[in-house]
């Protein structure tokens, strides 16, 4: 009797937790199945696939290459967000992630695979640097970042000498260029950046201890958590995501812009994190659905562009969608619709 | 005396049917509720009866699933709090919903600021407040954040600003849970004169001696039913427990016998703090804690006891004084330290300092845990799920699921959930700040009687309670506070609630007051 209700605590316990995470990721991907949908309808080869060199060519692999910076910086930032902080430097580490692999590049003799590690933990040196200030010096997230976001590209232009460098390096174009697998290597370095980290928020303790500090910090301090040390932990998990972003558009365009690299993709990334259900105030967070609202904003950009509507409307367009989506997500909203359309009937 | 005059007016307040389901629960199953004029009305129950959720619907913070709502006469339908107060219904919810970094003046007049051409006029602000604060002898500059009052100080603000406006019907959903016997007394007197002047007054509470002291009728309820509805004369205490339990009343009366105390032995010393100073919060205590034994910590509030509290888990650095800890000079610097060398606090303020409000009540229990044994060993899910179980049938926790995010429970839940967490610790020492808060009378008692058979394991515990019958009855030793200091130790049989209070007043009869 005692064991047949545990086993039904327990079956309602895992029906409620599959429901939760289901319940963020369902909204963008609607909202993505809509967009799609209405390619599918009005652009002509929207869904074309095509085999050409040993890579798959098309709309679809397109929206997931282009997208590859935003969801990288978007996996970054949602952890950052569940803590109850923003990076707004993520942009301005992109550039210098840039500048520094085009120093290393034409400089230096090192290697491929030594230029994207030194990038990536001068970045990461940049990422903890915001964690010092927010988690220690306690300055407020957003002022914290904005000093990086500022002093970051200027950072950067003065590696560059203020100058766009160029470069050619065949094994640092593979980075964003290459082709793995039949697709463009960027969408693995998505892939493997979601695997390790999703591993490390479900295989450790370090996803509750982000959704806890970020929920409750006294609480947490008060039961044991490090929450300095969480805290200094995401945005150092930050600043890496970037330097991986970084790298894929210096690579892509072959090129260090510090003034352009990057430039505004920080909005980009919190509008992702936000449209996959991760509230902003912090605590639950939800990796895989930030990485469908980045695929959902890169969507709507390329249909804008393939449909040669003005470029002007791209951000009225996305701006509409996301309100929708973020306004569907709310239970209190959709009530509230529901009723209004009943009423109506 | 207004409530012996049989009522020939029509209720005040009639409620009908109503029902109320939240995921997984019915919270209310068809409850009626009659409140009337010149009448306190009890609203009883155990954690997790539907009380709040009963005060919820009537006040508009939920809507209801069905059902009816009368008051005086005409129908009402509040959609949320401010439609009800509108409507004349003024509440204090369980939880202080007030707003930490605003002014105490600013959150007494929250929401009906006086203004003139738009803007806030914030003379009359604070005037308003110094009144509605003056009505409960409280003594404060309003202008402070209100952060900076204690919890008590702070439900009772949260009393003056339902006080403050033109009411019908005021609700107080445990008013009392952190007050203190004067405070408590302050509260009821306010509430009579309330009641005289026509009031109706629906009063939630676990304590049965206020029940009596103020109540004229009372109201049951049982998962989320209604027992019955009973003039507070005609019911005798143990009646009262028995239909809010529903057990019979032999079991009851088995189950409250044998409470003997073993006495404490001279045992190993596990704590030893002399001289503990702080800058406004302790001016000289003393205190030592030996392994197995109960130390109650006795006071007003204001008296330090919290705030010794906090100094012993490190949360507080003290300005002066020395904690040996197995006979080792110790520095605490921070909870995180506290806990690795096994000590546990859980904190009088539950809903800032004690839930993570949205994680699951499985995540909730096994924090502490998971925090000693570092990020990389995680507890399996199946570990997590089993000790969460465990904890919910130990300690009755009414929920129906361990995944349910631990602010959906009763708040009496809350605290059982918060005391599975260090439990779940195993710690040494456990610093419980008003365990029992918003605890309902049966689990009170299974709480003792787990303390009990914790510290026959071997545990130690630093117990503080504003509950003078609660702190004698646990403790093998009291410690009393008063002005931040130490000023006496009761041992063994010397523990009575008389020892205690005339330690408090100052005077060396027995005599209390
Ligand atoms: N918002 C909610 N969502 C889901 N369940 C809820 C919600 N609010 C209350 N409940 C559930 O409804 C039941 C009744 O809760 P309620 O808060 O009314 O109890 P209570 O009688 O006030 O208890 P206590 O004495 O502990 O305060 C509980 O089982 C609780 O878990
Ligand atoms: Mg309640």
């Amino acid at each position: 009797m005692k064991a047949a209700s545990d086993n039904a605590l327990q079956r309602e316990s895992k029906a409620r937790r599959h429901s939760e995470a289901w319940h963020h990721l369902k909204w963008p991907l609607i909202a993505l199945a809509v967009v799609l949908l209405f390619n599918f309808f009005f652009t002509p080869l929207f869904f074309h696939l095509e085999m050409k060199d040993g890579r798959i060519y098309g709309s679809l692999i397109d929206i997931l290459n282009r997208a590859a910076p935003v969801m990288l910086l978007s996996l970054g930032m949602t952890i950052v967000i569940a803590t109850g902080g923003v990076d707004l430097s993520v942009g301005a580490v992109m550039a210098i992630a840039g500048s520094i692999a085009a120093l290393l590049i034409t400089k230096s003799s090192y290697s491929f695979l030594s230029i994207v590690i030194l990038t990536v933990c001068a970045c990461a040196v940049a990422g903890t640097w915001n964690g010092v200030l927010v988690a220690y010096a306690q300055v407020q997230p957003i002022v914290a970042t904005l000093i990086l976001m500022v002093a970051g590209r200027g950072i950067a232009q003065l590696l560059t000498n203020g100058q766009i460098i160029t470069f050619e390096n065949p094994s640092f174009a593979f980075f964003g260029g290459g082709t793995f697998l039949a697709l463009p290597f960027p969408i693995t370095i998505v892939a493997v950046t979601f695997a390790i980290l999703s591993t490390l928020v479900n295989r450790t303790a370090a996803g509750l201890f982000i959704e806890a500090v970020g929920d409750n910090e006294k609480a947490s301090n008060y039961s044991g958590i490090n929450t300095r040390l969480v805290k200094l932990a995401a945005y150092t998990l930050g600043g890496i995501c970037a330097g991986l972003a970084g790298l894929i558009v210096a690579s892509d365009i072959k090129a260090a812009d510090a003034n352009n690299a990057g430039l505004y993709l920080e909005l980009d990334s919190i509008l992702a994190v936000v449209v996959g259900g991760t509230a902003l105030t912090g605590g639950r967070f939800f990796l895989l659905s930030s990485l469908a609202g980045a695929l959902l904003i890169q969507t709507i950009t390329t249909t804008i562009l393939t449909r040669a509507i003005p470029v002007e409307f791209t951000l009225i367009v996305k701006a509409v969608v996301i309100i929708i989506v973020c306004l569907l997500q709310s239970e209190e909203f959709r009530k509230k619709a529901l009723q209004l359309v009943r009423r109506k009937s | 005396m207004p409530q012996t005059v049989p009522s020939i007016e029509p209720p005040l307040l009639t409620l009908r049917g109503i029902e109320k389901s939240f995921p997984g629960v019915k919270a209310l199953a068809g409850v009626d509720f009659t409140l009337n004029r010149r009448e306190i009305h009890a609203l009883m129950g155990e954690n997790g009866a539907g009380k709040s959720t009963l005060i919820k619907v009537l006040t508009g913070v939920y809507r209801r699933d069905s059902g009816t709502m009368q008051l005086g006469g005409s129908e009402i339908d509040p959609r949320s709090p401010q439609d009800a107060q509108q409507a004349g219904i003024s509440t204090v919810y369980q939880e202080v919903n007030l707003i930490p970094h605003l002014s105490v003046a600013e959150n007494i007049s929250l929401g009906r600021q006086p203004k003139r051409l738009g803007f806030l006029r914030w003379g009359e602000i604070a005037q308003r407040a110094e009144k509605a604060i003056a009505r409960l002898d409280l003594k404060l500059d309003v202008r402070k954040p209100l952060s900076s009052c204690s919890i008590a100080v702070q439900q009772l603000i949260a009393i003056a600003r339902a006080l403050d406006t033109d009411a019908r019907v005021l609700i107080l959903d445990e008013p009392t849970s952190s007050l203190d016997t004067r405070e408590v007394e302050q509260l009821f007197v306010l509430m009579r004169k309330l009641r005289d002047q026509g009031l109706g007054i629906v009063f939630v509470t676990h304590f049965l001696d206020q029940v009596y002291a103020v109540s004229d009728r009372i109201t049951i309820l049982r998962n989320g039913q209604r027992v019955g509805d009973y003039a507070a004369v005609d019911l005798s205490r143990i009646e009262l427990i028995s239909k809010m339990i529903g057990k019979d009343l032999s079991e009851v009366e088995r189950e409250s016998g044998g409470k003997a105390k073993p006495l404490s032995t001279a045992r190993e010393i596990l704590v030893q703090a002399t001289g503990l100073k702080r800058k406004g919060a302790v001016e000289n205590v003393d205190l030592t804690i030996r392994k197995g034994e109960v130390v109650g910590l006795a006071g007003l509030l204001g008296s330090g006891r919290t705030e010794t509290a906090r100094i012993l888990f490190g949360i507080d650095k003290p300005d002066a004084g020395k904690i040996e800890i197995d006979g080792h000079k110790r520095e605490l610097r921070s909870a995180r330290q506290a806990i690795a060398l096994g000590f546990g606090f859980s904190s009088e303020d539950r809903k800032t300092e004690g839930i993570i409000p949205n994680l699951s009540v499985r995540e909730n229990i096994i924090l502490v845990l998971q925090g000693q044994r570092g990020w990389l060993r995680l507890l399996s899910r199946k570990e997590q799920e089993e000790l969460a179980a465990k904890y919910i049938a130990m300690l009755n926790i009414a929920t129906s699921d361990a995944e349910k995010p631990i602010r959906f429970l009763s708040g009496g839940n809350q605290q059982k959930a918060l005391l599975a967490r260090w439990l779940a610790s195993k710690p040494r020492l456990l610093i419980l700040d008003e365990p029992t808060r918003g605890i309902d009378v049966g689990a009170k008692f299974e709480i003792q009687k787990l303390m009990r058979s914790l510290t026959n394991e071997g545990m130690s515990i630093l117990f503080i309670s504003s509950e003078l019958e609660e702190v004698v009855r646990s403790s093998d030793r009291v410690v009393i506070l008063r002005d931040r200091a130490r000023i006496a130790e009761l041992v063994g049989e010397e523990i009575s609630q008389a020892a205690i209070l005339s330690s408090i007043a100052g005077t060396n009869e027995s005599s209390p007051e």
